[in-house]
């Protein structure tokens, strides 16, 4: 359902993703780790097209786009196949939670408000925030916050959510409760890409993992293969690095 | 010659000054109006760095910054119509809110713009992420956040122009300072006269700067 095909991505002269060649099914949790400063970010946006890449097409669902050859009406076609939640949440500080939610529905879909509005508020009652529907984005904790960031990515109705480090802005008191929701999501087939230092929702979750290394894949499998059977010797070292803060 | 102060006078004076104050408001808040559009449009032009058009706006503000907004409505109402038409049916006091507009929106474009371009970007960015269009962005997310910045330097600018209509009385504008000369000019009662107008002036913005600071407190709360 997504189709990534010679990805790459130029900041000036600093290649940051070359060649980066990958799929994923829909209902299929890939999560993408790595060190610092890898791409793992820069692969996100360009996903979502928040990066323009310098090469490559990227299909998803009834979209596909050329970085070399578009129009920005394809763009937008893309951004609607997908939704981002950030690390730092980005919620639309002018508009409520419900607002937060609703907005893609009315703005982008073109549902009657009404309409909109509940089923934004569904979505919100199921990560947990029915009682802070009215709250603006200054009156919750983080982990509110990034649980609205993520019932707005689901409210978007894209194929896929892609989740670049959702925990790690968090206090660590927050972090159960947003890896609950996407614990949730995931178990209700929520085809999604997340980009995480949490190797335990790594294990736990992915149906597959990506280690990326300097603009590369280096090694995919599955949570099993990559985290206990690593092949490659820097996916090894990361690992056994990576498992051993937790 | 020395003459004594005469507050009598003054007090005369008030109630036949205040009939054109009406004058004067219906100058600043048309003109206000209109250079909010103007200087929406051009903060956008120069935000979105639209092709060509911007660098017609950059020019435009730099102009309308650059020069005295006496010159430019003498420019307006005694020049053009020398050359165009159009010009030559203008009233002035038509004039003269056409001038205010113009010199007021180079200014407060670049406030706007400047209220633009200190949202954060990832407020843009989580927009575009749901499949927003730019343009949907700015309506819906970065304008609203904006103009919550830019009120208090709008309000001073709205401010500055009730002042600035006073100049309109060089077109010929019937306004509150046309007829303190006038008056002055038959009385012979300089002081009074503009220290009467003065006053005027100084309620009126000592009122606005009221609203002002209410409004400001208004846009605090909201979010
Ligand atoms: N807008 C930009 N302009 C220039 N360089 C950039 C830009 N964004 C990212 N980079 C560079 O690209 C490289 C990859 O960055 P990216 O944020 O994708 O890494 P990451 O794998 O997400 O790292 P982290 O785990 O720290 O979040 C880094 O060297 C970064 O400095
Ligand atoms: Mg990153």
């Amino acid at each position: 359902m997504i189709n990534v095909s010679k990805l790459g991505k130029k900041f000036g002269d600093l290649a940051v993703l070359k060649e980066i060649n990958f799929e994923v099914a829909k209902g299929e949790i890939v999560v993408i780790i790595g060190p610092s400063g890898t791409g793992k970010s820069t692969l996100l946006r360009c996903l979502n097209y928040l990066e323009t890449p310098t090469t490559g097409i990227i299909t998803i669902g009834p979209a596909s786009i050329d970085a070399v050859d578009h129009k920005a009406k394809d763009v937008t076609a893309l951004r609607k196949q997908s939704s981002f939640v950030f690390q730092n949440y980005s919620l639309f500080a002018n508009k409520t939670a419900l607002q937060n939610v609703a907005e893609s529905l009315i703005t982008v879909w073109k549902v009657p408000k009404q309409q909109a509005l509940s089923t934004a508020e569904t979505i919100l009652v199921k990560v947990g925030l029915a009682e802070k529907l009215n709250a603006y984005p200054s009156q919750l904790s983080g982990g509110q916050q990034q649980r609205v960031g993520i019932a707005r990515a689901m409210a978007a109705k894209g194929e896929v959510i892609l989740f670049d480090e959702p925990t790690s802005a968090l206090d660590p008191e927050w972090v159960d409760e947003v890896l609950a929701v996407m614990k949730q999501l995931a178990f209700e087939k929520q085809t999604m890409i997340v980009v995480t230092h949490e190797m335990q929702f790594a294990k736990e979750v992915a149906d597959r993992v990506i280690f990326m290394e300097d603009g590369y894949i280096v090694e995919q499998g599955t949570p099993q293969q990559i985290f206990s059977n690593p092949e490659n010797e820097r996916t090894k070292a990361f690992v056994k690095r990576a498992l051993k803060q937790h | 010659m020395q003459s004594s102060f005469d507050l009598q006078y003054i007090i005369e004076l008030m109630p036949i000054l205040l009939k054109y104050l009406g004058v004067t408001m219906e100058m600043a808040l048309w003109g206000f109006l209109f250079a909010l559009i103007l200087a929406l449009g051009l903060a956008l032009v120069r935000v979105f760095k639209i092709a060509f058009i911007q660098h017609l706006a950059s020019l435009y503000i730099s102009f309308f910054r650059g020069t005295p907004l006496l010159v430019q409505l003498f420019l307006l109402y005694y020049g053009f119509p020398q050359f165009m038409p159009i010009f030559v049916g203008m009233d002035a006091f038509t004039a003269a809110i056409i001038g205010l507009s113009l010199h007021f929106s180079a200014y407060m474009a670049e406030s706007i713009r400047a209220a633009i371009l200190g949202i954060d970007k990832s407020q843009m960015e989580a927009c575009l992420s749901i499949g927003m269009t730019r343009l949907q962005a700015m309506k819906r997310v970065i304008l609203p956040q904006a103009s919550r910045v830019a009120t208090p330097s709008l309000m001073n600018y709205f401010i500055d122009m009730i002042k600035s209509t006073s100049l309109a009385f060089t077109l010929g504008v019937a306004e509150i300072m046309a007829k303190a000369q006038m008056e002055a000019s038959s009385s012979f009662k300089f002081f009074e006269s503009f220290l009467a107008v003065a006053v005027i002036y100084w309620v009126v913005v000592i009122f606005f700067t009221r609203i002002q600071h209410l409004l400001e407190y208004r846009l605090n709360k909201a979010y």
